[in-house]
Order: structure tokens, then sequence, then C-alpha cells
């Protein structure tokens, strides 16, 4: 197997955690993973991209339009990296814009639907989930990253499962946060099939 | 088994392998984990120095008294440890010493893009250059047996893209090395002239050997391939050249300086073409082409930022990579900004509110110079603000000296501020000073340092004292405000700025991030808003502006609740939940 995930997204959303559960479930697997993701002043709120690459490469590196999934963390930072993406491929997105500092200053309006739209002209494949409604439903602000992954491994485009996610969180999340994050999981896989 | 693990934490299992006594460091991206996973391993010590000077002069002693030794630190730190770097050079030590080197091509949190094989090669010591996670643990290994070998100093030279990328690596066992006797060797460690000319000749004459070594070593090799391409590359530029050119002969260098003369003269001579890619300078080109061999490189590649493998295909096949999909409407940028909560906002606005000119430093704190804050006129280098405020002083006058201020953050004011404002007090500066102190050097992510109390390994360790420190170097004028409390603290500058003599003003609170009990967020009461935007001008993430003629909203996920919007609101339009 081998398939290359793009996550991209804003500082403190829980995008790196998120890429290396990613790779660790494909090394269980018994598959190579990679792994490459940009920290530093990104942290600050900044723009924050991850790259995991599963299978035989040498390169860290996705390379432009190679991507087979792009998980967005936030629909403008999804499609600041849509030039990553594969023909085909597809796009697991959470509806909720995160507006940068430059945009509240400037009173521009920062609505996730423009880019929402865009993803949806561009990729065949868009699967949008309701991040916020996930959150409010697990009690915490911190499992959007969880949510996605569950929606990312329920549309089959990850080549890993529920279960094999799963696994790796009970491994290495703290126990305490174990149980909400697999009702994200469960909670982001729902909203992918559409349920 | 093997496991994920970043460049920087295969270095940290490399130096545990190999048996390293000691790791010491300053943290700067994208290194800092280096010493952070040294310290999770018992049987090393690790320690974060004030700074890279002290950090390679610490592994120095270790070596020199027998000892393994690691130094960490940014490609710009290498500057700072320079002096204590090139006289090493000659010296050499008893037991291995490795400086391992975190360039940052692309400058993702840096000042300067500076390829630092360059400084390898000034200082006349072997330079490796890891491809990824697995060969960070090698090479490291490598380097020590290198370092003992020859009696030299070794160099490993990462990129960011090595040192946070992750990739397999299986743990190995730690080397039982049994600690030599202290041996004094005044002639080749009291480097007077009499002793250093001596060791001036061995270093050229190690270099003559690492040169057949450079030959013979498998860390340099020849992947043979098709004949048409052939392309000498080294460090991260060989994942990328495999990615973008599967089907190329490839010389792939490890052991870059000194480099591979037979090696180059044979894999040059067969391939048609060859190429020599490398992230910023032409450090190994300039060397083939002096061989008097034909090859491409920045005539075509650039000498900034980094390679990537869509640039090589376009470059070497002319293929450029047009994507399936492109969204080509600008997309607002998204920079960097300080957290919701931020000490540093409170100075920042009472900074620009005083119309003041600020001489920034490196940290966090940088960040103020960004709208809407847009409060820093200079950042150079750690430390620079304060003597460059004297030289402003000396050029225009005291009248200007009394509109400038220095700002450095606590860890910055001791890795190299504390002489700069001794020149302010030597030299009669009236330069006033503000330190930041919010109890960690937080920019690299939380890591302890000479005021926190605290070591490497978090256990309780000798803590000085900021004001004590700064009356002993002969401030007589010491104020300590609450960055929060704006009015104090603009009367406390304003006092100071007018005072012809040097001034320190201790911005004191913790990092926001250090603060774990919940408090409520703010919100803004819209009949009381007067719409005046005075909220938004202090660029807190967690406001956030609706629209024209509406009132502003807080982000209750977001706003911590420090209540610094609701210090500076017209109207009390902003209520804090706190204490209600």
């Amino acid at each position: 197997m081998k398939l290359d995930c793009l996550l991209s997204g804003v500082g403190g959303q829980g995008i790196v955690l998120a890429s290396r559960i990613i790779a660790q479930a494909a090394m269980e697997k018994g598959l190579f993973a990679r792994t490459s993701e940009t920290i530093g002043m990104a942290q600050r709120g900044g723009c924050v991209v991850s790259h995991v690459r599963i299978g035989d490469t040498v390169s860290p590196l996705i390379p432009l339009g190679g991507a087979d999934l792009l998980i967005g963390f936030e629909p403008g930072e999804a499609l600041r990296c849509i030039a990553y993406l594969k023909e085909g491929g597809a796009v697991i997105v959470s509806a909720k814009a995160i507006q940068p500092v430059t945009a509240a200053l400037a009173g521009k309006s920062f609505d996730a639907s423009p880019y929402l739209e865009g993803l949806q002209r561009q990729a065949g494949c868009v699967i949008v989930v309701d991040g916020d409604a996930v959150c409010k439903a697990c009690g915490s602000d911190k499992v959007l990253n969880t949510a996605l992954l569950g929606a990312a491994a329920a549309s089959g485009r990850l080549g890993l499962s529920l279960a094999e996610i799963t696994a790796v969180l009970r491994a290495k999340l703290p126990p305490p946060m174990v149980l909400i994050n697999e009702k994200a999981l469960q909670l982001g896989a729902a909203a992918a099939k559409g349920e | 088994m093997k496991q994920l693990m970043t460049g920087n934490e295969a270095i940290a299992l490399g130096a545990w392998e190999a048996g390293v006594n000691v790791v010491a460091a300053y943290p700067g991206t994208p290194s800092t984990e280096i010493t952070e996973n040294a310290a999770k391993y018992d049987e090393l010590y690790a320690e974060w120095a004030p700074n890279e000077k002290v950090a390679l002069e610490v592994a120095i002693g270790a070596a020199i008294s027998g000892g393994r030794a690691m130094a960490c630190m940014k490609h710009v730190g290498v500057n700072v440890a320079m002096d204590p770097l090139m006289t090493v050079a000659f010296s050499g030590t008893e037991g291995g010493l490795v400086l391992v080197t975190a360039d940052d091509p692309g400058m993702h949190s840096s000042q300067n893009e500076q390829d630092n094989r360059r400084l390898g090669r000034f200082a006349k010591i072997p330079v490796l250059e890891p491809a990824d996670a697995e060969e960070c643990r090698d090479f490291v290994k490598a380097a020590f047996v290198i370092s003992e070998t020859l009696d030299t100093p070794v160099m490993l030279r990462l990129t960011t893209r090595v040192a946070h990328s992750q990739s397999l690596v299986e743990k190995g066992e730690r080397i039982n090395r049994e600690l030599p006797p202290y041996r004094k060797d005044p002639q080749k460690y009291v480097m007077v002239p009499a002793n250093a000319k001596p060791r001036h000749t061995v270093a050229e004459e190690r270099l003559l050997k690492l040169k057949t070594y450079s030959d013979e070593t498998e860390l340099n090799r020849i992947e043979k391939n098709s004949e048409t391409i052939g392309v000498i590359c080294s460090g991260i530029v060989y994942a990328y050249v495999k990615e973008a050119l599967p089907d190329a002969s490839v010389l792939k260098i490890g052991l870059s300086n000194p480099l591979p003369e037979q090696l180059i003269r044979t894999f040059a001579a067969s391939v048609e073409t060859l190429y020599v890619i490398e992230e910023l300078d032409d450090v190994m080109e300039e060397q083939v082409r002096a061989m008097g061999i034909k090859t491409h490189g920045k005539d075509i590649f650039s000498l900034e930022g980094e390679v990537f493998p869509e640039i090589i295909r376009e470059k070497l096949c002319g293929e450029k990579t047009v994507p399936a999909y492109r969204y080509d409407k600008e997309l607002v940028v998204r920079p960097p900004v300080l957290c919701a909560g931020c000490p540093h906002r409170g100075t920042f606005h009472v900074l620009k509110q005083a119309k003041v000119n600020v001489l920034g430093d490196i940290g966090c704190y940088t960040l103020g110079a960004l709208p809407p804050l847009s409060a820093i006129d200079t950042t150079i280098c750690m430390g620079a603000g304060i003597g460059m405020a004297l030289g402003m002083e000396k050029v225009r006058g005291k009248d200007f000296a009394k509109q400038t201020v220095a700002v450095i953050g606590d860890s910055t004011f001791l890795h190299s501020g504390i002489t700069g404002l001794i020149d302010a007090v030597y030299n009669k500066g009236c330069t006033t000073t503000i330190i930041l102190d919010n109890h960690i050097t937080a920019m690299t992510g939380h890591q302890q340092n000479p005021l926190t109390g605290f070591t490497v390994k978090g256990e309780p360790a000798g803590k000085l004292h900021l004001e004590t420190i700064v009356k002993g170097l002969g401030i007589d004028r010491v104020s300590v405000v609450d960055p929060f409390d704006l009015k104090t603290f603009a009367a406390v500058l304003k006092e100071e700025l007018a005072t012809e003599e040097p001034s320190v003003i201790i911005a004191r609170r913790p990092c926001e991030l250090l603060l774990k009990g919940a408090r409520e967020a703010c919100y803004i009461d819209s009949e009381r808003c007067l719409r005046c935007g005075k909220c938004l001008k202090i660029g807190c993430p967690a406001i956030e502006k609706t629209g024209v003629g509406k009132p502003p909203v807080i982000k209750s996920e977001l706003c911590v609740g420090c209540g610094l919007c609701e210090r500076v609101c017209g109207n009390d339009g902003v209520i804090t939940k706190v204490g209600e």
C-alpha cells in the first residue's frame, strides 16, 4: 500500500498529533511511514502543514499534485494546500472557518462558504465534517483532529480502518482522554457516511 | 521493534547509544527537541546552557576530560559558539566531541538562512549530513568514531526537514565506554602561540587524512543507475532527488567536508551530465568545479530557500508540475500571532501608545512587529537591541534616547543581553531596557532557563534573580511592572525615559500557556460598545470584527479571560466575568 496524506490547518488544532497517529497506525500494519511537520513560529496561530507518507518512500514531503487525501482542519487552509491534491483525490474538511487576526482587523468577513465552495468546485470528493457539532457532543474543543481522522477512515480513502486508528488512540493518548476521542472518532465517521 | 521518531529524537538516541556523557545546548528551532529527548535518558547528563558558546564550552570541557560530549544549537547559535569552535578545532579533545547544527533553509522560524557547512569548512572539521531519522542515529555514532580516531571535533549538520521529519528507527544498545583517567596535556590544550602553531600543523595534516577517509567511507556512496544524469547531493536533498529522479545516478554525500575527490572524479566520468544539487550555498559545487570538473548547479538552482522535488524535475527535465487543482483567488494570509492572554501584548500596547522607538530582539515578542501592534523598529539577533540602542544614542543624542527603548526577553537577556547592558552602564548611555520576564523560554516551546529554577530534566536548579543581576551591573533604576497594568506601566515608562541614566523595567507576568487554571472568557456588551475598535488594535486572536457598525465578538473558545481588552476599552464595553 502507498498513500500520501496532507494535513493542513491552524496552529493549536492538533494537526501534528493527528499525523503521528496516522503514521503510527500504518506502522502497526507493518508499513513504512514518514511524516514531516512545520512547527516553530507556526504554533502561534499560523498555518500548520503536515505530510504523512505511507509505504516505500525516501522523501518525507509529498510532491505537488501527489496527495491521495487532504485533511483540512480549516476550509481556507485546505484550499491553500489544494495544489497538493492528486487528480481524483479526496478532501476531508472541517466546516468551520477560523478568522486570521489580519481579517479581524480589516473587518473582512471571514465565512467558510466561499472556501468550501472553492473546494467543492475543485476536487471531486469533498466530505465536510461539522467539527463543532462533534466537539460539542464530546464536550471538548480538543477533539476536532480525532473527528477528522474518523471521517477519513470511514471514507475508505485513508487505507486505515476505524479499529486500527482506535488501537493507536488507546496506546498513545493519556487514559482520561481515550473515551472522548473514541466518541469523536465514531461521530466523525458517522458524519462522513452522512449519518 | 522499530519506532517512529523525528530526526531530533534519533540524534538523542544516537548520542545515548554512543555512550555520550554530556549534552549541552541552548534552545533554538529546529534543534530544540534533541536536548529535550536526550534529557530523558538517565545515563547521560543534559543541560540548557545560558547560550550556545557556553554550551559548546561545557561540551569541550567534558570531552577534554575524557568523556563523550555533544553540543546542539540552531544555525545562528553556531555564530555565537564560533570562538571556542575555531580553537578546539586546533586542540582536539580526548573523548569525542560533536557539534550539532540545525540549519533552517526557507527560514521557517529564523532571522536568516545561512549554510553552516561553510562554518565547518572554515573550522577545518569534518561535516556529516544525515538524510533521515535512521541516518541521524547512525551518523551521530559515526561522528564520535571519527572524532576520536582523528582527534577532531565533528559537525553534524541537520536541516529543518531532517530534524522535524519522522521515520522508522530500530533502537539499539548503549555502548559501555570506560572513562579514561584525566590526563594533563598543556601543550595540546593551552592554546598560546607556541602551542597553537604545531596544532595548526596537526589540523592541516588531519584534513589530508580525512580526505582519504572521505574517499573510503561508506558515508559517501555511488548509487549507479542511468548514465544520462548524475547528481551529487547530501542531506535531505538526497531524498528529494530520489523522489524527483528515480532513474538518475546519485553520489550520496554523507561526509561533505572534506569531499571525496576520487569518488567524485569516478562518478563524474561515469555520467553524461553532472549536477550538484544543494540547498543554500554552492559549497560542494564550487569544490567540484575547482577540481576541474564541469557541472551544473547554481547556474540553474537558487541560492535561496529550499529545493523541492518539483523544482528538481522542472530544472532537470523541463517538466513543470501542473497540479490538477488550483485556487487562483487570493487567500487571506495567516501570520503567526501572540497567543490570547500573552503578557507581551500589554507591553507592546503601552509602547505603541507612548510612540517610542523600539529595538527588539529574538523571541515570541518579535511578533509584536506584526500588525496591528506594529511596535518594533529592529530585530537583528539575540541580545542586539540593547547595544543598538546605545549606538543610536551616540549618533542621535540623548533626546533620541529618551524616546527609545530596548525590549528583550528574560532568557535572551541572560543569553547575550547582559553584555549590552554593561556597555550602556560603562559608556554612560541613558537607554531604557525593558526585560520581558514571562518565567520561561517560550518561543521554542517552554524550556527552562537560569531564572526558572529548574533543569532540562525538570529537577530543581540554581535560580538567578533578575533584579539582583541588573543592579549588580550598576543599574540603579530598576522597576518591576505588570504588563497588564497599563496605567502604571505607562507612567513608569515615561519616568524612566526621561532620566539621563540607564534604567531597566522588568515587565513581569508568566507566559499565558503556563497558567493551567481555567478562567472565564470575556464578552462584549453590545449596548455599551462604542464600536471604537480599540480592542481590535491589540491584535488578540480571540477578538473578531463582525462588520461595519457592529460590535466585535469575543470567541469564548479562544479567550482566556486575561482582561487586557477590558482595560483598553473606551467605555467599559468589554466585561470580564472574573470576580463576578
